[in-house]
């Protein structure tokens, strides 16, 4: 191919800074990483305490709770059937993978979403890094994350917030600049502060979109867990990869209708806490 | 002195909003300085005085810059230029603090479309401005119950703003802003989101309330009725400047230009004007006085009936000129001849009013105050010149005889 200027070295400056980073911040790394892993372990232990069936009424109820009566038959069939698949302690690995990682993700997404909201300049700068995050084919953030952290199922969480993160920073964003302005104004006149604005005005009356990026970035992070089992993320993606290239049609079948299952049940339960807090 | 001092406030929006203020000294209009350097003049110089206990009525079309000036004085728009005093302090440059001190404890805002919040109750609303504050729960509830029972709206606390109509909302937006106890309230445009009737009645009950509670209220509106019926003075705003301030009988009958000329020239008069601003001195013969007495005092004024009063000029009736011309030759006494008076007016009564009196009295119209003291009289001429546009015959300088 003709150039105009030779090749920039771009793959050479992005695998200096990676070793950069991997020299430096090995003791971050190994922190995120043990942490990480302790957090999953527990939380997996916390879900298998008991039968799965226990579990499964529990889960059901919550759903009934929030979304009303038909989600809470839906998920009690649904999880029995996971079950009599034989897909159950997958489920609950992946189950946990998705709850660690979209907990991380709105915990770091929501206060940038109400930074953004809060100052243009930050806006400015953090939107197209959004894109970025969001656009980049999602195996990219494996490479660098097994570099860090080694295989296992922490490079899988990490990908999964990073691909995740953008919608809740979005939504949480666009719902705190959609309220009202004379509400706003209202409060400003009354002599808020601006923490008292965005606490007692601003973020209540957002939370139908927060809510709804939420939701979005269980969405991202369910399609993610197939995909973190190529770096070691136990669970259902695993049991998919592995179908796929022994070329098992039933397994991978079953393994798909479990994952389909979980994301309906989380869908609902979450578009049901988008409705009661609106 | 004044509550609020507003000395050459000035709003431009733009990038370089300092060369516009220049360009305004140097008398340049909002059209030339956004053709010049495309900024527009929100508030071009404006200076009014607003005096304690009053209605200060800013009235403009919209765009004329009256809801960016409403803004500046409490700084929820920062001024370009130009200088803001409440009492002793110029909340044009007052620290952040100071502002917040001053938004929270002395001036309240009341919005056009009620800004309430959704998520809250009436009585949480009302609450709003006294738990920025940080009062504790229990006095920000008592305020806020006692200034929502004060708008009529004790029975509904714990319904959500969606429940009620729209002139019950505003009243939650006013419970709120009295919740605080301000000195000022800054009212924006507040009834112009109701239909007309309930708007009627949120003006008169606005004047009621402020019989009592007796604050500092500047009034946005865009409507001319609105602000003739409320106003105790009145602020024309066009294109940013105020082209006039005054009462509402100066707006009316001393236009400052053709602007305001042409602004005013729909209004019904007679749905503003009373009797009192047209009433003349009334000529008058006491009861004691003889026929002779009346006959003179009738001919030197060129008519032919004359009131006849009592002790501290109370009405007592009237006499004519043939009854007079009788009871001299018959040496009656004035209280022989003496005649009931067909109907009497007060001196609020609107013009409005006045036509079926008028015409069934036949003699000019007595205007009594208390103890049927006798204040003045209303000739049918005053009313037509009135109704005219003559200012001539306001307050008293009187009219032709009819």
């Amino acid at each position: 191919m003709d150039r105009l200027f030779p090749k920039m070295p771009l793959d050479e400056w992005i695998v200096w800074g990676v070793d950069f980073l991997k020299e430096n911040l090995r003791p971050f790394f190994d922190g995120v990483s043990s942490s990480l892993k302790w957090l999953t372990d527990h939380v997996i232990d916390l879900l298998s305490i008991g039968s799965p069936f226990i579990l499964i009424v529990i889960i059901a109820a919550l759903a009934w709770w929030i979304s009303g009566w038909k989600l809470g038959i839906f998920t009690l069939i649904g999880l029995g059937i996971i079950n009599n698949l034989g897909y159950w302690d997958d489920t609950i690995t992946t189950l946990t993978l998705i709850l660690v990682s979209v907990l991380i993700a709105i915990i770091i997404a929501i206060p940038i979403g109400v930074w953004m909201s809060q100052n243009q300049t930050a806006q400015t700068i953090i939107s197209p890094i959004l894109d970025f995050m969001q656009t980049m084919p999602a195996f990219v953030y494996l490479i660098p994350s097994v570099i860090f952290f080694g295989i296992s199922v922490v490079p899988g969480i990490i990908a999964t917030i990073i691909f995740s993160m953008p919608p809740a920073v979005r939504m949480t964003n666009l719902g705190i600049r959609q309220v009202d302005e004379e509400l706003i104004e209202a409060s400003n006149a009354y002599g808020a502060t601006t923490w008292q604005r965005l606490r007692k005005v601003q973020v209540p009356l957002a939370m139908p979109n927060i809510m709804a990026g939420i939701n979005q970035t269980i969405m991202l992070s369910l399609s993610m867990v197939v995909i973190a089992s190529l770096v070691g993320a136990p669970g259902l993606g695993t049991i998919v990869y592995r179908a796929v290239t022994q070329v098992k049609v039933g397994v991978g079948f079953e393994s798909g209708l479990a994952l389909v299952i979980l994301a309906m049940i989380l869908d609902r339960i979450t578009q049901g806490a988008t409705k009661k807090t609106s | 002195m004044p509550e609020i001092k507003v000395d050459k406030l000035t709003k431009v929006f733009g990038r370089r909003p300092s060369q516009a203020v220049e360009l305004l000294d140097e008398g340049k209009t909002k059209d030339e300085i956004l053709e010049e350097t495309g900024m527009t003049v929100g508030v071009n110089q404006a200076s009014f005085e607003v005096y304690a206990g009053e209605v200060f009525v800013i009235m403009g079309l919209s765009g004329s810059g009256k809801s960016t000036l409403v803004r500046l004085l409490n700084r929820i728009i920062e001024p370009t230029a130009g200088d803001v005093w409440v009492g002793s302090e110029n909340v044009a440059d007052m620290s952040k603090e100071n502002l917040r001190e001053l938004r929270r404890k002395k001036m309240s805002m009341v919005f056009q479309n009620f800004a309430l919040l959704p998520h809250k109750t009436i009585m949480e609303n009302a609450e709003f401005g006294l738990e920025i504050q940080g009062i504790d729960k229990q006095e920000r509830q008592e305020k806020a119950q006692e200034s929502l029972e004060l708008v009529g709206l004790g029975g509904y606390l714990t319904k959500y703003p969606h429940e009620l109509s729209g002139g019950m909302q505003q009243r939650v937006g006013l419970a709120r802003a009295l919740a605080n106890d301000p000195d000022i309230l800054l009212m924006d445009e507040a009834f112009s989101a109701l239909d007309p009737l309930i708007r009627k009645d949120m003006q008169n009950e606005l004047m009621e309330l402020q019989e009592d509670v007796n604050k500092t209220i500047v009034f946005i509106t865009h409507d001319l009725d609105e602000a003739l019926k409320i106003g105790d003075r009145i602020a024309l705003m066009k294109d940013g400047s105020i082209v006039q301030v005054g009462t509402a009988e100066e707006i009316l009958m001393q236009p400052a230009d053709d602007y305001v000329r042409r602004f005013v020239e729909d209004v019904n008069l007679s749905k503003v004007l009373t009797a009192g601003h047209i009433m003349k001195r009334p000529e008058t013969v006491h009861i004691d006085r003889g026929p002779n007495v009346a006959l003179r005092e009738m001919r030197r004024n060129g008519v032919s009936t004359v009131y006849v009063t009592g002790k501290g000029q109370k009405l007592l009736g009237y006499v004519t000129a043939d009854d007079a011309n009788e009871a001299s030759k018959q040496e009656k006494s004035l209280q022989d001849i003496l005649q009931e008076v067909p109907g009497v007016i007060t001196a609020d009564t609107l013009l409005d009013e006045l036509f079926e009196p008028m015409n069934e009295s036949g003699i000019p119209l007595a205007v009594i105050g208390e103890d049927d003291r006798l204040l003045g009289i209303v000739v049918r001429g005053a009313v037509i010149a009135a109704l005219s546009g003559d200012d001539g015959v306001l307050n008293g300088n009187g009219g032709e005889e009819n």
